[in-house]
This record gives C-alpha cells, sequence and structure tokens, in this order.
C-alpha cells in the first residue's frame, strides 16, 4: 500500500497542481468580477446597494442576528444528537429480523414513509402551533419546543434510511460469521455489522447536517428570535435588508467548511475502497 | 465425543430442492471431504449440521442429542461446531485477537485476560503471533484465512466445518492453510470439509462424498474413490476435474 507518494513526485505532482489553481482562481474572480459588474452598472445598484449592502446597517444589525445565530446553532445542536440517536433506533428496528421484532419493524417503516413524505415546514407549523394550542397539561408550551421536536422528527426518517444503506452495505458474511460464531442478533448488530454500517454512513450523515443546519431557520415562522428571526426584525424596523446578508454570511461560515470536509470524507473514503479492491 | 448423525436430511429453497433425503453418518476423529460440482448443495449441507440454514425434513444429530435439542442451549451447537468460510469472513474493524477472542468473551462469557491469552498462545500455536495486533487488511488472504480458522477454534469446537477454505486464495497461499488443516486431523479433530483441492482431498480424507443433485451419489475411501469410482456420475464429474489439471496437480 503506497499511501503517501514518494518525496520526488510530490514535488512534481505540486508544480503540476498549481496550475490548474492559478487557472481557476482567476476563472472565478473573473466571472464574480463580470457579475458584479453587470450588478453595479445597474441604475438601480446604489439604491439596492444601500438597503442590502450598507456596511453601517450591517454592523448595526450584527450584535443581533449573531445572537440569533446562537440559538440557531444551540438548536441544531441539540437536534443533531436527537436524530442520530433516535434514528439509530428506528435503523435498528429496521435491521432486526424475525417475527418477534415485525412490530418494530412496521413501526419503523411507517414512520420514514410518513416523515419522509410530509414536508418540514408543514410539520414545523403543526407541531409548532398545534400541539402548545392543544394546551395539553404537563407538556411543554413553547413553540420552540415543538418546533425543534418537528425538525427532529421529519429529519429523522432521512437519517433512518442512511443508516439503513449502510447496514444493508456491510456484506451479509459478516452477520453470517457471527451467527456461526454464537453472537445473537442484537450482538451481531452491536459488534460486527454497526462499526463497519457508521463509517460507511458519515459522508451521507454530513450531508444531512448541513441540510439540517440550514432548515434550523424554519423555526422562525413560529417566532422563534433565531438569526433569521433577528434579521427579520431588523429589517421591520429600520427598511434595510442588510441584516439578511448579515443571516446569509453567517449560516455560509457554518455550512461551507462543513461541505468542504464531507466532500474530503467522501473522496478519502473511495479512495480507500479502491485500495481495498484492488 | 463429537458424533454426527444426518438422517434423511431434505431442504427446499423455494419450489427447488437442494438436498434430498441425504443419510450421512461422521464417527469421531474422522475427516469427511464433500466434493461435488457447483450447485450440487454441498454448502446448504454444511451450514444445515451447525444450524446456520434450517432443513424441511429430516434430522441432525451431535451424540445422538437432535442440534434443535434444548439442551444446546441458544449457544451451545455454535461452540462445539465450528465453522470457516470460502470469504474468511474477518471481522475487518476488529485486530486479529478481537476477531479471536470476541466469541470467547461476548457469548461464552469467558474473562477477557483469560480469553486473550488463550488466544494469543492458539495464534502462537498457527504461527501467527506476531500478527495479533494486525487487522485484517493488513494481512495476505492465506494469512487471513488461518486466523478465520482459529478464530473458530477459539471457542474449543469438537467438530470443524471447512466450506472451501482455499477456493479465494492464490495458489501459492493455498499451501499454508492446507497445512493447518492437516496439523488438526493430527491432533484429532473431527472434520467436514467441501473442497475443490482433489488431491488434498485424497490425502486428508478418510472418506469422500460426492454430491450430486442434492444427494449423496456415491462415498468411500479416497484412494479407491478417486482411482475407481463406480457411479457414472462420479466418473464424469472426475474425468472433468482431470482434464482440468486439478487432481494431479495439487498432491
Ligand atoms: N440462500 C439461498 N436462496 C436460494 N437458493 C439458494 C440459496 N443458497 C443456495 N441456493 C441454491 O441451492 C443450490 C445449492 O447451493 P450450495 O451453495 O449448497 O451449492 P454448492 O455445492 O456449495 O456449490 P458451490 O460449489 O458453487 O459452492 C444452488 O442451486 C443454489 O443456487
Ligand atoms: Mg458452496
Amino acid at each position: 500500500m503506497t499511501r503517501r507518494p514518494g518525496k520526488g513526485r510530490r514535488q512534481i505532482a505540486l508544480k503540476d497542481r498549481l496550475a490548474p489553481v492559478l487557472i481557476s482562481l482567476v476563472s472565478v474572480v473573473v466571472v464574480f468580477g463580470a457579475i458584479a459588474f453587470f450588478v453595479g452598472s445597474a441604475e438601480q445598484w446604489p439604491r439596492i446597494q444601500n438597503q442590502f449592502f450598507s456596511v453601517e446597517a450591517m454592523l448595526e444589525a450584527a450584535p443581533g442576528v449573531a445572537r440569533g445565530f446562537l440559538v440557531s446553532l444551540q438548536i441544531w445542536l441539540i437536534s443533531l444528537v436527537c436524530i442520530g440517536i433516535w434514528a439509530l433506533v428506528l435503523a435498528i428496528f429496521r435491521a432486526m429480523s424475525g417475527p418477534w421484532f415485525a412490530p418494530l419493524r412496521v413501526f419503523a417503516i411507517v414512520y420514514v414513509d410518513l416523515f419522509r413524505g410530509l414536508p418540514a415546514l408543514l410539520l414545523v407549523l403543526l407541531f409548532g402551533f398545534g400541539i402548545p394550542a392543544l394546551n395539553l397539561p404537563g407538556l411543554p408550551k413553547e413553540g420552540l419546543f415543538w418546533g425543534g421536536v418537528a425538525l427532529i422528527l421529519s429529519y429523522s426518517a432521512y437519517a433512518t434510511e442512511v443508516y439503513r444503506s449502510g447496514i444493508e452495505a456491510v456484506h451479509e458474511g459478516q452477520g453470517m460469521a457471527a451467527k456461526a460464531l454464537g453472537l445473537t442478533q442484537w450482538q451481531t448488530l452491536r459488534y460486527a455489522i454497526l462499526p463497519q454500517a457508521l463509517r460507511n454512513v458519515v459522508p451521507a450523515m454530513l450531508n444531512l447536517v448541513v441540510a439540517l443546519q440550514k432548515d434550523v431557520a424554519l423555526l422562525s415562522v413560529l417566532g422563534v428570535r433565531d438569526a433569521v428571526r433577528e434579521a427579520q426584525i431588523y429589517t421591520a424596523r429600520t427598511f434595510n435588508y442588510s441584516s439578511l446578508v448579515v443571516a446569509a454570511i453567517l449560516f455560509l461560515l457554518a455550512t461551507i467548511p462543513l461541505a468542504r470536509l464531507t466532500d474530503h470524507l467522501q473522496r478519502r473514503d473511495r479512495q480507500r475502497r479502491l485500495q481495498g479492491a484492488k | 465425543m463429537n458424533r454426527i448423525e444426518i438422517e434423511q436430511l431434505t431442504k427446499f429453497y423455494g419450489e427447488r430442492q437442494v438436498l434430498d433425503a441425504v443419510d450421512l453418518n461422521i464417527a469421531p476423529h474422522e475427516v469427511v471431504c464433500l466434493i461435488g460440482a457447483s450447485g450440487s448443495g454441498k454448502s446448504t449441507l454444511l451450514r444445515c449440521i451447525n444450524g446456520l440454514t434450517e432443513f424441511d425434513e429430516g434430522t441432525v444429530r451431535l451424540d445422538g442429542v437432535d442440534i434443535y435439542d434444548e439442551s444446546f442451549g441458544r449457544t451451545g451447537l455454535y461452540k462445539r461446531v465450528g465453522i470457516v468460510f470460502q470469504a474468511y469472513n474477518l471481522f475487518p474493524h476488529m485486530s486479529v485477537l478481537e476477531n479471536i477472542t470476541l466469541a470467547p468473551i461476548r457469548v461464552h462469557g469467558r474473562d477477557r485476560r483469560e480469553a486473550e491469552a488463550a488466544g494469543l498462545k492458539l495464534l502462537q500455536l498457527f504461527g501467527l503471533g506476531q500478527y495479533a495486533r494486525a487487522y485484517p487488511e493488513q494481512l495476505s488472504g492465506g494469512q487471513q484465512q488461518r486466523v478465520a480458522i482459529v478464530r473458530s477454534l477459539a471457542t474449543e469446537p469438537d467438530v470443524l466445518l471447512l466450506d472451501e477454505v482455499t477456493a479465494a486464495l492464490d495458489p501459492e497461499l493455498i499451501g499454508e492453510v492446507l497445512k493447518i488443516i492437516r496439523d488438526l486431523k493430527t491432533s484429532g479433530m473431527t472434520m467436514v470439509i467441501v473442497t475443490h483441492e482433489m488431491g488434498f482431498a485424497r490425502d486428508v480424507a478418510d472418506r469422500v462424498c460426492f454430491l450430486d443433485g442434492g444427494r449423496i451419489v456415491e462415498q468411500g475411501e479416497p484412494h479407491r474413490l478417486f482411482s475407481k469410482p463406480e457411479n457414472p456420475r462420479t466418473q464424469k464429474f472426475l474425468e472433468r476435474i482431470i482434464a482440468a489439471g486439478r487432481l494431479e496437480a495439487s498432491v
């Protein structure tokens, strides 16, 4: 296995790589420069610039939007943990065979069909407004809580399918070997299948992580003061939209590194598979 | 003791009959080789012996006790009858030693330290001591298959089932695996071996069974069966094998 290229090869590769990097940098600058020039030459541009890209307004809006963004991040992280666990439970339900587990298996199938078939926004509205309105004793009444629950339920359906594909990608011989060693169905999953499956699904899961980061903004329809909501509040007060741009920048700062990481992991995974195949 | 008695074993996959009333008795310390064309039911027969595959009719008994008898408990049969597959099926995320100690620790409740010591000893016995901490992908195919054999021995089974354990190996790696099997025979292990290595079957087997269409068509002492097959279908099968150069080449 030559995972690391030799020194000489690396030096050549560096020179070879420099040219494409330069070319792509230049072309990015040219393309976006052209767009900027085109937009900037529009008659209305000065007004738009003032309304959307006013540095002053941005600075003024930044603390509020950043506070909201922290709320978004919190919701995001808590939801991620819940989704990771709940979806794993559902995927395990689906993976268990035998008549005893049939009810759990059916439950998981119906669950995934249901929550994957409904738009996340619809669920957020239904849960966020509907359940507090029921006024059930003993249950939280904040829209934030129920909106978060809606997001978790919705994303868990997708995450379950990701886990499931990871489980199914593990070679069937692994399960047979585990059974032949006397492991129970649960032990087989726990010790033989899941460790391999979880490794398989990391890149696909990261895609969901990025998507969820954005969909947290859906909670703003419930009045949750997240980044988007804070930006809207500023806009309503000053009739200046620069706060929305601030929110956009914050989202990009969070999601782009994640997207890069996902790509990197996917590439590494493919290389590993190619190496394993030879 | 470790006598296996198979009676009228019948198995269907859907409409397709894969095993047709197979009778086979295997004496303690006996080595039986199953040969036959692809699809003749060799693997299925092997997997019925240790309960990996359920069958439709007939019985399989270990020392006179039905393998589905409650006295075996959930894991008793798996402990007493080990199996090794063509594709090794080692767990790639576990080190060699972890592969070997998984069943002793998790299934049979052995103390970890004790199981690891026993596992190491076993590895050393088979010349694999230095690979205890390695991961399967770092080993050659032959080494992986030897580890798989050691893994199935870690629960101290009385009977070992081997399903074409050399079929996935490069020719130069087959020898090291066959040597282990010969050593196991010397140590008195009862074995049922499915193999395409006819020369090996002739050398190591006490008895060779030829399967065709889910039946044992002919069985007997290996030298007799290979040199003077009586059943026409056995004759035809062996002619093809000899034509392909697989009988003489691997002695
Ligand atoms: N899980 C299964 N489902 C359906 N049919 C199966 C299954 N496993 C095996 N069969 C069929 O049963 C027959 C016997 O298969 P088996 O694997 O026992 O043959 P074999 O003698 O081991 O062949 P080979 O030398 O190719 O390994 C084959 O026709 C095969 O297609
Ligand atoms: Mg087979």
